[in-house]
């Protein structure tokens, strides 16, 4: 449980850590966005390259980008087969029976894992350098248009707030209860699949049951302490865009231009 | 059963960037049949010391050995069960495990789990429930409808129906009114008497100075004193000062009493003792 490595933040003084949260989700957006016009060796060199360079900025142990990796590989592992084997065309590799690995089907399968790991070590840079209720604060200061048109951004991500700062508590919980029933005697290494499944119920229903109740403390919490919707709030922490900030915003622009140099050269 | 730790250092994701040192070459022993309290401040590595003694954590080095079952970093999980089976766990706040459709169910899941048979399995939990005075009317009700207190008793039962050798509690007494905490330490007493081993942690020194035959005082991972009560709760004052630990009550007492000019012979423990001494501090007069 303590090796989960999705979303996690950890302190630091970078460059990276210094930067407004929501350049910082701009980044990661136009940055995928990009990555879907990737077509060529060149252009994912290109994109492997800026991450590698942000990676480097965060001045955090490539080990924590490595432990993000780790839990998606059978995901990764999955397209990557799929593509592998299923991609028409030719030269035909080899084939054994309807299946067929072409040369395509290779370079498709290495563009894909390449594409989903540098994706996810893209928001994997977002989330490790940046606290959970600052990612809610750019969220709600970059979606703040959308009140115009009546969509209650303040309370969407408060709920994502609340959502971000239940993940520790409820992975806290879970080992809590698995100890005390692994100390009962509970085993999921044991029996067959259906024993195995419902093994799991003395673990989820706690769970449950913990989780609503704690909601139901939070919302009793902010009861008394008057909690409204639909009110202006003003916020502990101002969000503004710094030196550094604008900075970012011009390497994100000449990282976004040499991407589409690079595509056109590589295609004449 | 015995229990004894050797050297053993532990630390959370060992070998990682993120890995954090709890326990510093923590050797004790722990007699068959004997009450352990185990005291210190938050943080100082009280619980996860006692998650080594049934394998939940495996030590980073050292090793513990449990009667002949012997706990390295290399022991395999599948064994741990057995070791499980000897070593019962009550949590703190142990309701939170609850989880079966009723209340006796609850209790029959660790027997069932290490291998009883369907009738044993009840005739351990009615036995287990008995022991900590939950009435029958309630063993066929839902354990989330009874009430805080009732859910402590129900787990407690929960973790004493395996019939382990080894009894380990984590600060049982918090959250409990003083009639609770009062059947707590007869509770310790009892499974004392059936020839049990019972580690428990504890912030309340009454209950240490109560039941305790020894008590283990733990600082920033390191084990500092291992002693009998009498001898800890007769040190310096300044050492309870550094320790962040408090005296019984009678023994507070009998320290402010002395600020204020009134010597008594020794420092008491309990209020029978303090009164005792009190009484003769007036005669003397």
């Amino acid at each position: 449980m303590n090796n989960i490595m999705i979303g996690r933040f950890v302190s630091g003084n970078s460059w990276v850590h210094r930067l407004d949260p929501r350049t910082k989700m701009l980044i990661t957006f136009v940055y995928i966005l990009v990555m879907l016009w990737a077509n060529s060796w060149q252009t994912y060199a290109w994109t492997t390259l800026f991450v590698i360079v942000l990676v480097k900025l965060t001045d955090q142990p490539f080990k924590l980008y490595w432990d993000g990796l780790k839990p998606i590989f059978w995901l990764i592992l999955f397209t990557v087969v799929l593509q592998l084997l299923f991609t028409p065309g030719t030269p035909v590799l080899f084939s054994f029976g309807p299946l067929r690995v072409t040369v395509p089907g290779v370079i498709n399968a290495v563009y894909v894992m390449v594409r989903f790991v540098l994706i996810i070590l893209m928001s994997t840079i977002l989330t490790l350098t940046t606290p959970p209720t600052s990612i809610a604060n750019a969220l709600e200061s970059l979606l703040g248009p959308l009140k115009k048109i009546g969509i209650p951004v303040a309370e969407l991500s408060l709920m994502l707030a609340i959502a971000l700062r239940f993940v520790p508590l409820l992975m806290d919980e879970t080992q809590k209860i698995m100890n005390a029933q692994k100390s009962r005697g509970m085993s999921f290494s044991t029996g067959g699949p259906v024993k195995r499944a419902k093994a799991i119920i003395p673990l989820l229903i706690p769970l449950f049951v913990g989780a609503l109740q704690r909601a139901l403390d939070l919302a009793n919490a902010m009861e008394v302490r008057g909690f409204k919707d639909a009110v202006q709030r003003t916020k502990y922490r101002v969000l503004s865009y710094q030196k550094t900030d604008k900075l970012a915003f011009v390497a994100l622009g000449g990282f976004v231009i040499i991407f589409f140099v690079i595509k056109e050269l590589a295609h004449v | 059963m015995a229990i004894t730790f050797e050297k053993v250092n532990f630390s959370y994701g060992a070998g990682t960037t993120l890995a954090r040192s709890i326990l510093h070459d923590v050797t004790l022993q722990i007699a068959t049949g004997q009450v352990t309290a185990i005291v210190g401040q938050t943080g100082s590595g009280k619980s996860t010391l006692i998650q080594h003694i049934n394998g939940l954590l495996k030590p980073t080095s050292g090793r513990i050995i449990i009667d002949d079952f012997q706990l390295t970093a290399s022991t395999k999980e599948k064994i741990l069960v057995q070791l499980r089976k000897n070593v019962g766990i009550v949590f703190q706040f142990p309701e939170n495990q609850l989880f079966a459709n009723t209340v006796l169910e609850d209790v029959m899941y660790a027997p069932l789990n290490f291998g009883a048979t369907k009738a044993e399995a009840k005739l351990a939990a009615e036995q287990a429930l008995k022991r900590v005075g939950v009435s029958s009317e309630l063993w066929y009700r839902s354990p989330f409808e009874l009430s805080g207190g009732q859910m402590r008793r129900v787990a407690m039962a929960g973790a004493l129906s395996s019939n382990p050798n080894v009894v380990i509690m984590d600060e049982p007494a918090a959250g409990l009114d003083p009639k609770g905490q009062a059947e707590l330490l007869n509770l310790v007493q009892e499974l004392k008497a059936l020839g049990k081993t019972v580690v428990f942690i504890s912030h309340q020194m009454d209950h240490v100075i109560a039941v305790a035959d020894q008590v283990i005082v733990m600082q920033n991972g390191h084990v500092v004193a291992q002693e009998s009560p009498k001898k800890l709760f007769n040190r310096d004052l300044s050492w309870f000062e550094t320790m962040k630990l408090d005296l019984p009550k009678a023994g507070q007492l009998a320290e402010k009493l002395r600020k204020n000019g009134v010597f008594l012979s020794r420092r008491p423990l309990t209020l029978i003792e303090l009164a005792d001494l009190i009484n003769k501090e007036v005669d003397h007069e």
